[in-house]
């Protein structure tokens, strides 16, 4: 291909093959590179999530093209919907469970850890263990061990001459269970966001305190947090998120139940649209979800800006 | 109270929480090696004695297997889509500038805030119309899809620090973009590459609502869904069922331990500068 043009471009000047190369490399680029991500996304991110505000409109099964339009009866029903209202509060449960707990466990134990020695390292590794893990395998392990015939529990309370409680199966004890979990699950992944940012704060303005006379518990209360707030705003940021999102440790340690009283929006969207296959009603709870979403991320971010500026 | 009984302590205090953390992980590989009357008196304690039956009843159950590399196959596939593809579209956003690129960037990383699961159910719906229902791609292209903008924004930035004047001296030389991304931009890139390409891999191993969704037939299952079911059919065989989790997180911790520089980093990375 190149030979046969060749000649007609040394007639022209440098400049002119450099400018026609620089307008068509450039073009061949753009037309090459840019469209396959611009069509995966656009068929499987944003396509579906207008689609879920469509379908919302209706009462469909999924089949055939959606016909029966019902308005804004989907959004009457879910909001009308005890289970949904569970839902909603269990998954703000886990939010204020994320920030108020687990976040302050996190940064307590990477103020522990973030020096870099062989010691630390172990601690760090062991305590981010259960983030690398799958949630359904989490899940289960969990769920054994909240077992009231096998379980851990089951022979605590034994041990301590007690009647064995089945906590998932108690309305009152599993949503607790699970957040215990969740805990457990995620404060591994706030302490390594962290411990980055701990690392980063430069050590002079440490050593300065301690000539000073400055005491750990100071330090870290005047200093370090201060100083690593960025990293406390965006691990709040993915608490949240993440939170809102929760589904795979569920479905194996409860499955929603017992009598629904631990479902997240996310555990119920999917029981009570996808499984029986009310797509439209599913739809209007994703909107729902995907509205939460945005508008806390929007909401936390004028918050948290805010802050940052003051 | 002087240093080194506070580091005592600290120690102390670090090993009892790891003790806890670690309880459950420990339980269920001891577990995996018990009777089920055995695991009824001692759920967390050393097994009295290490009968690895379980354990190798599973490996010889084909089943195992085939959950383990109709995953291996998704995840890899994954990775390679989301790196081709992202890396490309960041290459555009990097080097060439044009009318309307950044509005088109910011639709990209529109991702970065959508929850996935709120576009399950019509997502459900697309895979199925376009025929792709149980089969590999109905995992594959939606979590390239979700995958792309976080991949995107982490090559941008990488590309970006890339020296400038490498592109200016083998433009001179008649190199052309293509060649260019080709032969240039991706080779230097590698460590980012391995970033996104191990959190990816790692995000698609453990994915359990979108093949539940879009896969039926079993012998496409990942080992997520083929470990449910195994725990349908075991119900309350406690030690086989621990026996299968084991197996199924010895790999992940190998993997962790052998590429946590990049999952930390990859998770790390874009949270704590800026």
């Amino acid at each position: 291909m190149t030979t046969t043009t060749r000649p007609a471009v040394h007639k022209r000047g440098t400049t002119d093959r450099i400018k026609k190369n620089l307008v068509s490399g450039k073009l061949a680029a753009v037309l090459l590179l840019l469209p396959p991500a611009l069509i995966v996304f656009s068929l499987f991110v944003i396509l579906p999530l207008v689609d879920a505000a469509y379908y919302s409109g209706f009462s469909w099964n999924g089949y055939g093209a959606p016909s029966d339009f019902v308005g804004m009866q989907n959004y009457a029903r879910l909001l009308d919907h005890s289970v949904f209202h569970t839902a909603l509060w269990n998954t703000a449960k886990l939010i204020i469970v994320s920030i108020v707990i687990q976040m302050p466990i996190a940064l307590g134990l990477a103020l522990l850890v973030y020096k870099k020695t062989p010691t630390n390292t172990l601690f760090r590794l062991v305590f981010f263990l259960p983030y690398i893990l799958a949630e359904v395998a989490a899940g289960l392990i969990w769920s054994f061990v909240f077992d009231g015939d096998y379980g851990i529990t089951a022979s605590i309370f034994q041990s301590l001459g007690q009647e064995s409680v089945y906590v998932l199966s108690d309305s009152q004890w599993a949503f607790p269970a699970i957040m215990t979990v969740i805990v457990w699950k995620y404060f591994g992944f706030h302490m390594m966001i962290y411990i980055a940012a701990l690392q980063g704060v430069p050590k002079d303005l440490i050593e300065a305190a301690k000539l000073e006379g400055a005491k750990t518990r100071q330090i870290a209360l005047f200093i370090q947090i201060p100083m690593i707030k960025h990293a406390l705003v965006v691990s709040g940021f993915f608490a949240i998120i993440g939170s809102l999102q929760i589904f795979d440790i569920i479905i194996p340690m409860t499955n929603g139940g017992p009598s629904n009283s631990t479902h997240t929006i996310v555990t119920y969207l999917y029981t009570f649209g996808l499984s029986r296959l009310n797509i439209g009603f599913g739809s209007a709870a994703a909107v729902v979800l995907f509205v939460l979403a945005i508008g806390i991320a929007f909401f936390y971010q004028r918050a948290t800006g805010k802050e940052n500026k003051a | 109270m002087n240093n080194t009984t506070r580091n005592t302590f600290r120690v102390i205090f670090l090993i009892l929480i790891a003790g806890l953390v670690i309880a459950p992980l420990l339980a269920s590989f001891f577990g995996g090696f018990k009777s089920n009357a055995e695991l009824r008196i001692n759920p967390l304690w050393l097994p009295t004695s290490w009968n690895p039956e379980n354990y190798v009843s599973i490996f010889l159950d084909g089943s195992f297997w085939r959950y383990m590399g109709n995953s291996f196959f998704i995840s890899s596939m994954t990775v390679l889509l989301t790196l081709i593809v992202g890396a490309a579209a960041a290459y555009v956003f990097a080097q060439i500038k044009f009318l309307g690129s950044k509005m088109i960037l910011s639709y990209l990383l529109l991702g970065l805030m959508f929850p996935f699961a709120a576009a399950i159910l019509p997502l459900f719906i697309k895979v199925r119309d376009l025929g792709l229902l149980d089969s590999y791609w109905a995992v594959i292209l939606p979590q390239t899809a979700f995958g792309l903008s976080l991949a995107i924004l982490l090559f941008k930035a990488f590309f970006d620090q890339l020296p400038k004047e490498l592109f200016e001296a083998a433009y001179v030389d008649g190199c052309s973009y293509l060649r260019f991304f080709w032969s240039f931009t991706l080779p230097l890139s590698t460590p980012i590459l391995a970033t996104v390409g191990v959190f990816v891999f790692v995000q698609s191993w453990n994915n359990f609502l979108l093949p539940l969704i879009v896969l039926n037939d079993r012998s496409l299952y990942t080992w997520p869904l083929g470990m449910m079911q195994f725990q349908g059919e075991y119900l309350t065989e406690w030690n086989m069922i621990l026996a299968f989790v084991t197996l199924t997180i010895i790999p992940a911790v190998i993997f962790f331990l052998a590429a946590q520089k990049y999952i930390v980093a990859g998770l790390t990375g874009g949270s704590v500068k800026g």
